[in-house]
């Protein structure tokens, strides 16, 4: 299998989904300058750079999407959405409900958060939360560029809006991507390390943090399975309850903001379907309530590391031997 | 020449403007050895941040953005504590928290820098509000760029503005540039001068690379404000040389644009203006070019001895 990055991954998703489908079409902030491949074999028509406007930009797309299109728009870094709120949130969320679903918005919006790149909390802040809570959404943010290529194809397949988020901190690291063109469904978690004794449950970046943990973990004898969410709209409750029945204790990990993040969506899940199964009390471990500064040192503090996560779940461990 | 004021050194404007270069060049060099994250630079449009903010008074405020470099020297920010700022260290201005692009000084009323593209314009109106109820005689002044003209804040601004009579000096510095997308395929005009009309706001389009030619219509437009308490629009026409973010190969440029540009370098044309009119001699360019690396010298070593913030940083300043 070849290895590729995941900022290749999407390009090779967008390659093929534009191939399959002519009615798929990418804009953005330079997504035509970046991605001139793009350009080369689909044209400008099909690839266009916009002006500096993303309220716009996805007002457009929702425009186009409730007539007959599938637009993919790169709206570069995460706070970024901030201004394309109003047309993702009111418009490509509510619109089919509100017009008793006489309408469908096939879009994709891209954008890139996480810590990795120090330029602080402007173009790093993990917002996936908001758009989870908002109806008529869709959520996934990939681990790796296999995942990111398979997850990306649904999305641009699937009738709904979804917000696709890329971490920074992995865009540049290379995994094995099949050739095949391998569609990942949307809302089915990856168990990416089985174990009997404690579950770890996360999302971009801090799964690798989890298998980190769960290697330290190993060392020390006992068996953490490790738990990539790949979407948090719509969310595999089953996957998530059955390895907790098994384990019977939970660690939710994530580098977005704790304090009502989707670890909290997760840990009341468990709580109400999975209580009897609990040996001890479920942990969440996330970024502060805090902006992400630009420092390294403090960018790298924000997140969940393999250290406290492995820290954390020792401790449940031994809370119940003890 | 333009007729500017009197007691406005060319010298010192030229210094400046070295400065500047220097200090952005040393980020460069850093950024590439890996010292510095990345960063905007305003290689190139040196004259248009000098011109204005020396047409400026010690109470006047002023917002910026991402490429905010030659507003922050041109206004007297140590560099010292700039670069520290990019570096994340604590000695920066905002104590390592902003790093290079939404540094505030507010001891210099270089005020609410964000990096988000339009929000100098959202927040400007406000700012002015503050300063004429609280009956301060500073006027703003907004500096952003042709991009930020393409959100929807820039025409709600000028809107309120021109509506609520708000004494803000709009400062477009139209560099040609948009990230990595060149105005031509993102503007539906060439200027954005244009567009303050309809908002009934007197606008000036001026080179942005001539240092004195900015320094007089910008000292004519503050006067406006300053005289009017309603706003003025002054674009600056300019060109960015270096890419949008270091490192930038800028393989997406065209060359004999920018060769254009380069051949009309601000710097430059400063220089040879001075040493036409014969105000300066050989040694005296050696003599500046010596003063602003020393500068840049102490400065990096200030920011490379200082140290990261503490870990306790992490949450401090959240709430007031
Ligand atoms: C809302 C928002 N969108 C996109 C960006 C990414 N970005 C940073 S600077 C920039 C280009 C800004 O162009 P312009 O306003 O002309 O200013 P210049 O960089 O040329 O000085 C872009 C797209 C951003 N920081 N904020
Ligand atoms: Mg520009």
């Amino acid at each position: 299998m070849p290895a590729m990055t995941l900022y290749d991954a999407v390009g090779a998703a967008l390659t093929e989904e534009m191939r399959r489908d002519r009615s798929v079409l990418v804009f953005g902030e330079g997504i035509a300058t970046k991605r001139h491949d793009l350009v080369d074999e689909f044209g400008a028509l099909r690839v266009r750079n916009t002006p500096l406007a993303e309220g716009i930009i996805a007002g457009t797309a929702v425009g186009a999407a409730g007539s007959g299109l599938r637009p993919v728009i790169d709206l570069l870094f995460a706070p970024f959405l901030c201004y394309a709120m109003d047309e993702l949130v009111n418009s490509a969320g509510k619109l089919r409900y509100m017009s008793g679903g006489q309408f469908s918005f096939p879009l994709v919006t891209l954008a890139m958060t996480g810590a990795g790149w120090g330029v602080g909390a402007q173009h790093n802040h993990n917002v996936e939360a908001w758009f989870v809570h908002s109806p008529g959404l869709k959520v996934v943010m990939p681990s790796n560029p296999a995942d990111a290529k398979g997850l990306l194809k649904a999305a641009i397949r699937d009738d709904n809006p979804v917000l696709f988020f890329i971490d920074i901190g992995l865009l540049h690291q290379p995994g094995e991507v099949g050739n095949d063109e391998l569609v990942l469904p949307l809302g089915k978690a990856s168990i990416v390390r089985e174990g009997r004794d404690v579950t770890l449950v996360s999302y971009g970046k801090t799964v690798h943090h989890c298998q980190q943990a769960a290697e330290m973990l190993g060392s020390r004898g006992i068996a953490a399975e490790v738990i990539d969410l790949r979407s948090l709209k719509p969310l595999d409750e089953a996957s998530i309850l059955a390895s907790v029945r098994k384990t019977g204790r939970l660690v939710v990990v994530h580098e977005a903001n704790r304090l009502c993040g989707v670890g909290a969506e997760i840990a009341a899940l468990v709580a109400e379907e999975a209580f009897a199964a609990l040996k001890a009390p479920i942990v969440r471990l996330g970024g502060p309530d805090a902006p992400v500064a630009a420092s390294y040192p403090l960018e790298q503090a924000f997140v969940p590391q393999p250290e406290a996560i492995s820290a954390a779940a020792e401790r449940l461990c031994h809370r119940q031997a003890a | 020449m333009a007729p500017i004021h009197p007691e406005i050194d060319l010298c010192h404007l030229l210094e400046q403007m070295q400065l500047i270069r220097a200090y952005e060049e040393a980020i460069v060099t850093g950024s590439a050895a890996g010292k510095f994250p990345g960063t905007c630079t305003s290689v190139g449009q040196e004259a248009a941040a000098v011109g204005v903010v020396n047409a400026l008074s010690g109470d006047d405020l002023i917002l910026t953005n991402h490429r905010s470099a030659g507003h922050l020297l041109a206004r007297g920010a140590d560099p010292g504590r700039l670069l520290a700022e990019v570096m994340g260290r604590s000695s920066g201005y905002c104590k390592g928290r902003s790093g290079s692009l939404h540094i505030s000084v507010k001891e210099l009323g270089v005020v609410l820098t964000s990096t988000i593209v339009g929000a100098e314009l959202s927040l400007a109106p406000g700012v002015a509000l503050a300063q004429n109820m609280l009956e301060r005689a500073g006027i703003v002044v907004c500096f952003f760029g042709d991009g930020a003209a393409c959100e929807g804040s820039f025409h709600e601004s000028l809107n309120l503005a021109a509506l609520w009579n708000l004494p803000i000096l709009y400062v477009c510095e139209n560099n040609q540039w948009q990230a990595f997308v060149h105005r031509r395929e993102a503007m539906s005009r060439d200027h954005v001068a244009d567009w303050a009309a309809s908002y009934g706001i007197p606008a000036r389009t001026v080179d942005g690379n001539d240092v004195t030619a900015v320094l007089a219509a910008a000292q004519a437009a503050a006067g406006k404000v300053r005289e009017s308490r309603r706003p003025y629009l002054l674009e600056t026409y300019t060109y960015r040389t270096r890419g949008h973010f270091e490192p930038d190969d800028q393989a997406y440029i065209d060359q004999a644009e920018r060769q254009s540009w380069l051949n009309r370098d601000p710097i430059a044309l400063c220089r040879d203006r001075l040493v036409a009119d014969g105000c300066l001699s050989p040694g005296k360019q050696t003599e500046i070019a010596d003063r602003v690396a020393q500068r840049i010298a102490t400065a990096m070593a200030f920011a490379e001895s200082s140290p990261f913030p503490a870990a306790d940083e992490l949450t401090r300043d959240v709430y007031a």
